[in-house]
């Protein structure tokens, strides 16, 4: 019995995985924008991470919906010194990228 | 300040309330001062768990509406004097919670804790968005099954969208407890392994808790199993996924079994 099944199948795993896969796409589509903005704020995070060091907290992102129109407020909070010292730093990363 | 953790799932019956007690326990007895609240009101059970059910006197509820103070409504757990519980109302109904009795609370408790571990209610109604509302950080545990993956993706969205820092614009960190998981039948293929949940949930793993015996054991004695059944494979992945909680950088490893020729064999068999 145990070889048969060894050579059977190998379990239903996988099937289980598809499923949800499916089912959870179609899922947070119907459950509208929450990912919207927690992907907006992650990506942004990314962005602003590769130049400048942040804390995360400190980026807000808010979606507001009032009748026709939505707004998307972003609000980063960033120490006066980091851009100083960062956009000093910045060019001559690229330069050496360059060369 | 404290942090804010919430313990939550969606789906019930996946280790709630398990966790918060072992976590909670973990955590106080390297020195913290934790604090565990139930907010499961009219089904309270941590205060079971953590063998402190004949000591309530007053309660969350009782505090959230003034009519005792937060110092006289806390329990001091008698293994570990770091440990508080503050129990939710058994005779009451959820409605008696309001957000603001309820923030009120959770800042006083701030104030004198370190840690405040909120043990959510199953379901996604009033009492669990309540539960997740004022949290810094969210624990979601799920067990290696269909509709439990799926519930925690719901709860993940609700994380996102409904607690206080969602809602001013600020994210909620949120880390993944795998309970009990069976790492034979994963790797037959008869469970979900621990790469698809991640790979489906997509937040960052906490732990990894193995089915045991030894947790309805410690529950039947009242006693969180990261503290009583220390040595045992679920107490020791309760106790590491504490340490990482606190920060600590503990590696992960997958719970094995002592995997023989033979006992492949048997297992196959008996499967």
């Amino acid at each position: 019995m145990s070889l048969f099944r060894f050579f059977k199948s190998r379990g239903t795993a996988p099937v289980a995985r598809e499923r949800l896969q499916i089912l959870l796409a179609y899922e947070r589509v119907a459950l509208g924008p929450r990912d919207l903005v927690a992907m907006l704020r992650d990506d942004l995070l990314a962005t602003i991470g590769r130049y400048i060091d942040i804390d995360p907290d400190k980026v807000r992102v808010k979606m507001d919906r009032a009748g026709a129109f939505s707004t998307l407020e972003i609000d980063v909070e960033i120490p006066s010194e980091k851009i100083v010292g960062d956009a000093l730093r910045r060019p001559a990363a690229t330069q050496a990228d360059a060369a | 300040m404290g942090k804010v953790i919430v313990v939550t799932s969606g789906k019930g019956g996946v280790g709630k309330t398990t966790s918060t007690a072992s976590i909670g326990a973990a955590i106080a007895e390297s020195g913290q001062r934790v604090c565990v609240v139930d907010f499961d009101v009219g089904l309270r059970n941590l205060d079971l768990v953590l063998g402190a059910e004949r000591r309530v006197v007053y309660d969350f509820i009782n505090v959230a509406q003034g009519d005792a103070k937060l110092a006289q409504a806390l329990i001091r757990d008698k293994r570990i004097d770091t440990l508080c519980l503050l129990a939710a109302s058994q005779t009451r109904d959820k409605d008696a919670l309001t957000d603001a009795g309820v923030e009120r609370v959770i800042g006083e408790l701030r104030e004198t804790f370190d840690y405040v571990i909120c043990d959510s209610p199953a379901g996604i109604e009033r009492g669990a968005l309540l539960a997740m509302r004022f949290a810094d950080q969210a624990i979601v545990v799920t067990n290696p099954e269909v509709s439990s993956v799926r519930d925690s993706d719901r709860i993940i969205g609700l994380l996102d969208s409904k607690t206080q820092r969602a809602e001013n614009g600020g994210r909620i960190d949120k880390k993944l407890l795998l309970t009990r998981f069976d790492a034979q039948r994963s790797r037959r293929g008869e469970m979900l392994g621990v790469a698809d949940v991640l790979d489906i949930l997509s937040i960052p793993l906490l732990g990894i808790i193995p089915e045991s015996e030894e947790v309805l054991r410690a529950s039947n004695l009242g006693s969180p199993i990261s503290i009583s059944g220390a040595t045992t494979a679920a107490g020791r992945a309760y106790r590491e996924a504490s340490r990482r909680l606190a920060g600590e950088n503990v590696p992960m490893a997958l719970p094995e079994e002592k995997s023989t020729f033979f006992n492949r064999l048997f297992n196959r068999r008996a499967a």
